[in-house]
């Protein structure tokens, strides 16, 4: 009875008597959405214009970030650091392309998918064995305390990491709607073949695909690592943003911003507020059981389309 | 035991072949309806389907054909209407519970199961009666063992009758693709239907293939005495074979009949010839 | 010219079924089960039994547990450590609750419990396919986890969270514990993984195994001529879980003795996939020259610089090794995405034909 108390009418109860401080675990929590969100983007973009889950999206976003700690560790100004990192990342993305991508060309997605977790592997093994697995310490001179806005507490770097994930959302539509690299994107998005049949080369827009991917892991990289260090974990708090696309669609933009402030709002709200009851720690799996029950209403995601299926 | 029984009854179908008359409806479909979003793919679709007969589905590409036989083995689900199967009404099933109540089908593109050898393919046909439990397949002793050994015997009278013997034990990918549509054909007769729907079973073979696979259906029908509804474009093909031909066209249905009626159907020659305005 | 199946003539079907239609075969089968029931315990040693042979064999079991949800039923899974850790927690729980109940019995629940907990993280697989259900299949993976780690009730209110199996015996001999040797260990293994490889192989050329493949090469196609999908789904998990179950309970028991949660994380899951990528989908000696291959490889890694000369530190080794699986990994899927298995077909059927080309 204690159990079921502690797990149903608790939390509420506490919930409509602290609705401050509920408020700001709320807004906590979707400020922290918007980083999933941000490791959930570049997951998207690849399996938009490739069809490829990309598992080692995860592992790109450690990978930048430890280079780009590691420059700056070796005493490089920060501009010229983020300039290197981008460089890697480029070379990265077309060295997949080449050495990853191309020969598996036309095999089962489920193929490409167990690659990516090579793919995974080998650049955790890889940024290491260059850069240790130490923890290096990332500043970027943003405030990590927080701030009164009309009695409501909220962190100032999570607001900084919103902005910026933002930013980079708008540009990113910008891109996919105007330009015409966006188009062809789109076009490779819908069918390879006819996008390759009306002359849009192919490797060029995967590996395109990739770097933004990349620069978009980057970035996850720099916000994730300034808040928790930068460290072997950031490949594990990337594997959190699985959920997001589950609940997203693995096709929409749109989908891993909500789904990203989903679960980032439900982890939190549950961590504090149900937790207690059950035994705490449970931000390791609630995102994937909420994933999993919005599952089997929706197997198609929020914003994902329906597939009608034929023989 | 009960695959024996089978085979005998086979034996039995064969010697009154010749006396293949065709019967009563078997399958009865009334005001079928089918629409996805909005687009309107059936409309108000009635015909039926009587025993022993070869029925001819024919119309113009995106008539609506193999939207039909998806609604028949219960792969679509109709918006209006039903479908009467043996006397059982039913508005809507899963396509393994078609199958089981004796409803088997081929492809338009070829749907076997890449990753197996023929054998393997024609035996899946068989599965719906393999009753041996996990343990006795585990331990393949005693009945588990007997079992499969029946359903072997069965499916090999099958590839000795569509003459694929040398090819059972090849990974199905590799065969070219006329053969790939025998191992078909056979997967779905394994399943011994009493009602098989074949869609386009000829398409993209040569004259020497085709005739081929029309000598199969009609020994089919012949010796096992399988109700047959069929999708097909070659038109020589459809009036030499079936007793009745369905005519659809935009989702409706044109005509019903013999083929030399509906070779005589005004419509059906309009939407086949186009109409001058 | 030694390997040709020529005059070998079927005259039942049920010779022509055998899982070793050619003499040869069959003889190799023979003397590999000879080196394993014979050599190995004469000549191997207790240092190189409990370091390679012992995991080999345990690791083995999930391989062929991962392997026929997989590479024959095609439901991609990530979940195996959780299952592992099931099959070791439910094992723990039986031997301590029932210390009379023979270690056949424990291990035999034990798989049975992660079955149905493989039945109930199979659901979804009903509705999702693919790489959705690989991320629910994570879900189990962490969820089992935690779960192990934070009621304490798993572990009999041990305070460090560690489990530690009870001293078993089976005819006398004793094959868990302080006391028992490496040879009853190694025994006790082979002889569990021996049975568990037949049963396997069984299920797979029969109709379920047939089922689980006409699942996984075409859904669609399946369920119109006939199999059920969500029952042959689920039975794929529970076989799958019930073997991963087995596994873990042995890994817990016999391999390491005592264990704790995190012994079973997610970098298990993905290692015993590795396995079965590199072995072979769809094949069961794949599974166990996959399990081989992943246990050999650090053991060079490790060895291979000091014979070069090289003097790298562990950590530096222990990164690089990550990163030969990755790479391994893409280069298996590119060059023979049927692992092992396939490589060791291919090779015999040239010496079908060997001196001739073709």
């Amino acid at each position: 009875m204690d159990f079921l108390y502690n797990l149903l009418i608790d939390p509420l109860v506490q919930i409509f008597t602290y609705p401050i401080f509920a408020l700001e675990v709320l807004i906590g929590g979707l400020l922290s959405g918007v980083m999933y969100s941000l490791v959930a983007l570049g997951f998207v973009l690849i399996f938009k214009a490739s069809g490829v889950f990309n598992f080692a999206q995860g592992a790109m976003v450690l990978f930048a970030a430890l280079f780009f700690a590691g420059f700056i560790d070796t005493g490089l100004p920060w501009y010229i650091a983020l300039l290197l990192t981008i460089g890697v990342m480029v070379l990265l993305a077309m060295t997949i392309e080449r050495v990853v991508l191309r020969p598996l060309v036309n095999q089962p997605h489920i193929i490409l998918f167990m690659a990516t977790i090579g793919i995974t592997y080998f650049l955790d093994g890889f940024g290491q064995t260059i850069w240790g697995s130490s923890v290096r310490v990332l500043d970027l001179g943003i405030p990590n305390n927080p701030m009164e806005f009309g009695g409501v507490l909220i962190n100032q770097f999570d607001m900084v990491a919103a902005v910026v994930a933002g930013t980079l959302v708008a540009a990113l539509a910008v891109f996919f709607q105007k330009t015409r690299v966006g188009r062809a994107l789109r076009a490779v998005a819908d069918d390879h073949q006819a996008a390759l049949s009306v002359g849009i080369p192919l490797k060029t827009i995967w590996a395109i695909v990739w770097t933004v991917a990349g620069l978009v892991g980057l970035v996850a990289g720099i916000m994730w690592g300034a808040k928790l260090g930068v460290q072997f974990s950031l490949a594990m708090v990337a594997l959190k943003a699985l959920p997001v696309l589950i609940l997203g669609g693995f096709t929409s933009i749109p989908g891993a911003i909500i789904g990203g402030l989903i679960i980032g709002a439900g982890e939190k709200l549950a961590e504090v507020f149900w937790a207690p009851a059950i035994g705490g720690g449970i931000e390791d799996w609630f995102a994937y059981m909420l994933a999993l029950a919005f599952l089997l209403f929706r197997p198609q995601g929020l914003f994902g389309e329906k597939i009608i299926e034929r023989v | 035991m009960s695959v024996v029984a089978d085979l005998t009854d086979i034996n039995q179908a064969s010697v009154a072949a010749h006396a293949r008359s065709i019967g009563d409806v078997v399958l009865s479909v009334q005001n079928i309806s089918l629409s996805f979003g909005g687009v309107r793919a059936l409309t108000n679709i009635s015909f039926e389907v009587r025993e022993h007969e070869i029925l001819a589905i024919i119309g113009p590409n995106g008539a609506g054909k193999s939207s039909m036989l998806n609604v028949i083995n219960g792969f679509y689900h109709p918006q209006e209407g039903k479908i009467i199967h043996k006397g059982v009404e039913r508005k809507s099933m899963r396509p393994h519970e078609a199958a089981r109540r004796g409803i088997a089908r081929t492809f338009q593109n070829i749907a076997l199961f890449k990753g197996m050898s023929a054998l393997d393919n024609i035996m899946t046909g068989r599965n719906t009666m393999m009753k041996s439990n996990i343990l006795a397949q585990a331990l393949y002793f005693g009945p588990a063992r007997k079992e499969e050994m029946e359903h072997r015997k069965f499916c090999e009278h099958i590839i000795d009758f569509l003459e694929i013997e040398a090819v059972r034990k090849t990974p199905v990918g590799r065969l070219p693709y006329g053969m790939q549509k025998r191992v078909e054909l056979g997967r779905a007769l394994a399943a011994q239907p009493d009602i098989l729907l074949l869609d386009e079973p000829m398409a993209g073979m040569n004259v020497e293939e085709k005739e081929d696979m029309c000598r199969f259906i009609l020994d089919v029908n012949n010796e096992f005495g399988t109700t047959m509804v069929l999708i097909e474009h070659d038109m020589g093909v459809v009036m030499d074979i079936s007793d009745r031909v369905v005519v659809l066209d935009y989702g409706r249905k044109l005509a019903d009949g013999t083929p030399d009626a509906v070779r005589a159907n005004q419509e059906v020659i309009d939407a086949y010839l186009g109409v001058g305005h | 010219m030694l390997y040709r199946e020529a005059g070998q003539f079927k005259t039942t079907y049920s010779a022509d079924q055998q899982i070793f239609p050619i003499l040869q075969d069959r003889i190799g089968f023979f003397v590999t089960m000879a080196v394993a029931f014979i050599a190995i315990p004469m000549f191997a040693g207790d240092y190189l039994t409990q370091t390679i042979f012992i995991p080999f064999l345990v690791l083995s079991v999930a391989a062929i547990g991962l392997n026929l949800l997989t590479g024959y039923a095609g439901q991609l899974s990530l979940g195996t450590g959780g299952f592992m850790a099931t099959g070791a927690f439910a094992a723990y729980k039986l031997a301590t609750s029932f210390p009379d109940l023979n270690i056949i019995f424990v291990f035999i629940l034990a798989g049975l419990i992660t079955a149905l907990v493989g039945i109930l993280f199979g659901i979804p697989s009903l509705r999702i396919k693919g790489f959705y259900l690989a991320v629910a299949t994570l879900a189990a993976q962490f969820f089992l986890l935690w779960l192990f780690n934070k009621v304490p009730w798993f572990t009999n209110y041990s305070s460090s969270g560690v489990i530690s199996a009870p001293p078993m015996s089976i005819f006398g001999v004793f094959v868990t514990g302080t006391e028992a040797s490496h040879t009853a260990k190694y025994f006790f293994l082979l002889v569990l993984v021996t049975l568990l490889a037949l049963a396997a192989k069984n299920m797979v050329r029969g109709h379920i195994g047939r089922a689980w493949m006409a699942v996984r090469d075409m859904d669609i196609a399946a369920e119109i001529i006939g199999i059920r999908p969500l029952q042959t789904k689920l039975a794929a998990f529970a076989i799958s879980s019930f073997y991963c179950g087995i596994a873990g309970a042995a890994w817990a028991f016999i391999y390491t003795g005592s264990v704790e949660p995190l012994a079973f994380n997610i970098d298990v899951s993905f290692r015993i996939l590795f396995m079965i990528i590199i072995g072979g989908l769809g094949s069961i000696l794949g599974s166990f020259l996959g399990a081989g291959f992943i246990i050999l490889l650090p053991v060079f890694l490790t060895n291979a610089p000091h014979m070069l000369g090289l003097n790298i530190p562990v950590d530096i080794i222990s990164h690089m090794e990550v990163m030969v699986f990755g790479a391994l990994i893409i280069f298996f899927l590119i060059v023979e995405p049927h692992g092992l298995a396939r490589l060791w077909q291919i090779g015999k059927e040239k010496l079908r034909l060997w001196p001739f080309p073709y």
